[in-house]
């Protein structure tokens, strides 16, 4: 299977191909993108379903603290921006820049992670306590399976814009522009999860 | 699946292994893959169609007598969830959709050709892991909807499994929607307009956009379902304060539309064969398209009228009854286009032709059925009764299987070079009709005379009717031999059809058949007009 694409046709045909026609791998992303926002818009329906027509039983604990998700929404806003610097870097060819950048998205990645596993330990409820703990972890957790994926590609293309060997070039921005849109995809929907979740 | 070629030796001709073998290796082949999907979905559609029988044949006799009650639902469940997962779904959107949307776009292969291999492949062991939950102790036995609380406190080891499956399934089927949807778009061949394309494509772009907007809302849906029974949380248990009607709306978000991605494709699919078999432009092109796409919309907002009795309120079943209702308009307007393409044409009486003109007359009366299904009153007397399974199997058997064997008839030459004959693909045509109408019709009597569906046994006055029923399903497992023998005999010696045996205009059948690895020896047609019969050929480029 690996050695189809070392097939010299078709690289020469790839290239043909993409002379005729725009990259659409971007185009391919986002349409995935917009499937996986579906999934969160349906656990978000059903959250907001149960809260408007399943009461909790009495003594049913549901208080959230907020200062410790409040740090991970503006550690995931500044994580968003630093991602855009390591692009800019890129773009102006200066990888190292760019690397360093990336390497601060994916600590700070890593920090929201480590607060959210703190946030877990320390809630005075657990997974099946009631129908609102249940609702909670479903979603904060699905959210966090994103933050972790996410947060590993962003170590695989620091990885890869290294000066010597590296694959990521200004001529070959696509992985990483592909993994900021997702970063930025996972961030705007932990800001509607914060606003949800905590606010509402 | 890996197929290993020495790198120094790898030209074109040797990019995939030789005849057959070709479609056990993981090819990027749009073409290969297409095939590929039919085939394992017939196999499907084969065992499907057994269980299919195995419940005819215990419903022949009231008593539940030819196996144990939960052996029934067992039974009923993987029935459905293979025709509808297996068998419908991939055929009809992979299957088609990955054989001719290339060569309808002007390309050599689909915008994502890896993607697309990984979705194919996804479908064999699921499948596999499918059937074999079956031999699980405990299978699932929670029909194909898996609503809970059944789902739950039904036996758990099968249930998981189908769980599983259904989600490795589904994301396939996304994969496939993302690839239809960029080929679409992103890859038409330069010159050519989005309202050139054949219509097909437009169905395939409708499809893909349901099937992109709400395969994900199933997805999350039975991950909270796998919670509620592998975790004991309570989304869908009420014992533990949960709602069982919220697993009900989130699953026909999906699920509504998952008729439409059954059925637009065929749609699509019908308005390729008859412009060719009655040598008339297809009629109404710009009204085909906006009802596709009325449909898609519409589709997307009718889910709940799956709920008219789980106490939905007063203001969502006007709603939904009144969306339901709208969407007859579309349907209705594709339906007198269609007829009109075969008014005053040159009609070749064939067995396409024939697949495709029963598909019509089947697919208005399920229509019919639909339209009165969506009114609330009537709903709720006949909710749960044989007469849903009646109109069901009108839409996705007398409607999408029987487009399916039309395709195959249609495009089996271009695929094999050969033409099937004519004369068994007519036999299975009367045999699946008759047996298919025998077997349906009835249903809508016992149905509105008050005979509850998934059930084993069933009051003794329903006896003679229920014989009829599965008399007609006798006769529709017998169609398949016909068909099969058909396919095999002409594989190995059918008449040679040459390039384009039913001198047709759509851009398929201007290559060779079968066609080259990357469709088209030079640059791909132009087609500006796909369905200008009886114009000049030579406005063709």
């Amino acid at each position: 299977m690996t050695t189809l694409d070392s097939s010299k046709e078709i690289q020469k045909n790839n290239s043909e191909f993409n002379e005729t026609h725009e990259d659409f791998r971007m185009f391919g992303l986002i349409t995935f993108l917009i499937a996986d926002g579906m999934t969160f818009a349906g656990f978000f329906a059903a959250y907001l379903t149960y809260k408007a027509v399943n009461p909790l039983p009495d003594g049913a604990i549901y208080e959230l603290e907020l200062p410790i998700p409040t740090l991970n929404t503006i550690l995931l806003l500044i994580s968003s921006a630093t991602f855009h610097k390591a692009g800019k870097a890129l773009l102006k060819d200066k990888n190292s820049d760019s690397q360093k950048w990336l390497f601060i998205t994916a600590f700070l990645g890593i920090i929201f992670l480590i607060c959210q596993l703190f946030e877990y330990f320390h809630l005075p409820f657990g997974l099946t306590d009631n129908l609102f703990a249940s609702t909670f972890y479903a979603l904060t957790g699905f959210h966090g399976l994103h933050v972790t994926l996410g947060t590993l590609m962003i170590l695989i293309i620091a990885w890869q814009s290294r000066i010597n060997g590296g694959r990521l070039t200004s001529q070959n921005m696509f992985p990483l522009e592909a993994v900021e849109l997702y970063w930025h995809f996972v961030d705007g929907i932990w800001v509607v999860l914060f606003i949800i979740l905590y606010l509402l | 699946m890996t197929i290993s070629i020495d790198p120094q030796k790898t030209n074109n001709e040797s990019l995939q292994p030789k005849g057959w073998l070709r479609y056990f290796s993981f090819s990027l082949d749009h073409k290969v893959i297409g095939i590929q999907y039919l085939v394992c979905g017939f196999l499907f559609y084969l065992i499907g169609g057994t269980l299919a029988s195995a419940i005819r044949i215990e419903l022949a006799s009231p008593m539940s007598d030819f196996m144990p009650r939960d052996v029934y639902n067992q039974v009923l469940t993987l029935h459905g969830t293979i025709m509808i997962f297996l068998w419908i779904v991939p055929v009809v959107n992979g299957a088609f959709g990955n054989y001719l949307i290339p060569f309808y776009v002007g390309a050599r292969d689909m915008a994502f050709p890896r993607l697309n291999a990984v979705a194919f492949w996804l479908i064999p062991p699921s499948g596999l892991m499918l059937v074999a939950s079956y031999f699980v102790e405990g299978a699932a036995q929670a029909g194909w909807t898996a609503y809970p609380p059944l789902s739950i406190t039904t036996p758990q080891s099968g249930q998981i499994i189908w769980i599983l499956s259904v989600l490795l399934l589904g994301g396939s089927s996304i994969f496939g929607g993302i690839n239809f949807i960029a080929t679409i778009i992103k890859l038409r061949r330069p010159g050519l307009k989005l309202m050139q394309l054949p219509m097909y494509c437009w169905a395939m772009l409708g499809t893909s956009l349901l099937v992109v907007l709400s395969t994900p809302v199933l997805a999350g849906t039975l991950i909270l379902l796998s919670f509620d029974i592998i975790a004991n949380t309570g989304f869908f248990n009420p014992v533990l304060g949960g709602n069982v009607v919220v697993y009900q709306h989130l699953f026909w978000f999906y699920s509504h539309p998952a008729v439409y991605i059954m059925v637009l494709p065929a749609f699509g699919l019908v308005s390729e064969i008859l412009p060719v078999h009655a040598r008339k432009p297809l009629f109404g092109y710009t009204t085909m398209v906006f009802s596709i796409m009325g449909i898609v919309v519409l589709g997307l907002v009718v889910w709940a009228h799956h709920m008219f009795t789980s106490g939905t309120p007063p203001w969502m079943r006007l709603f939904f009854t009144i969306a339901t209702a709208f969407i007859a308009v579309p349907t209705g307007i594709k339906f007198f286009n269609w007829v009109a393409t075969l008014w005053g044409g040159k009609i070749s009486i064939n067995s396409a032709m024939l697949f495709s003109c029963g598909f019509i007359i089947n697919f208005v009366f399920g229509g019919i059925t639909g339209v009165a299904l969506a009114q609330v009153p009537f709903d709720i007397h006949v909710h749960d009764t044989y007469f849903v399974v009646a109109h069901f199997h009108y839409i996705v058997y007398g409607g999408t299987v029987f487009i399916i064997f039309s395709s195959i008839y249609h495009w089996f030459p271009k695929v094999t070079g050969k033409m099937l004959n004519e004369k068994l693909g007519i036999l299975h045509f009367i045999i699946t009709f008759i047996g298919f109408n025998l077997c349906f019709a009835p249903q809508h009597w016992l149905g509105l005379n008050g005979m509850p569906r998934r059930v084993a046994e069933y009051d003794p006055q329903f006896q003679f009717v229920n014989q009829i029923s599965s008399l007609g399903a006798l006769l529709m497992a017998i169609s398949t031999i016909p068909f099969l023998i058909n396919v095999f005999l002409s594989v190995r010696n059918g008449k040679s059809a040459g390039d384009n045996p039913w001198n047709a205009l759509t851009p398929e059948w201007l290559t060779s058949s079968p066609p080259p690895v990357e469709n088209w020896e030079g640059e791909a047609p132009l087609v500006e007009e796909p369905y200008g019969y009886g114009k000049e050929i030579s406005e063709q480029k």
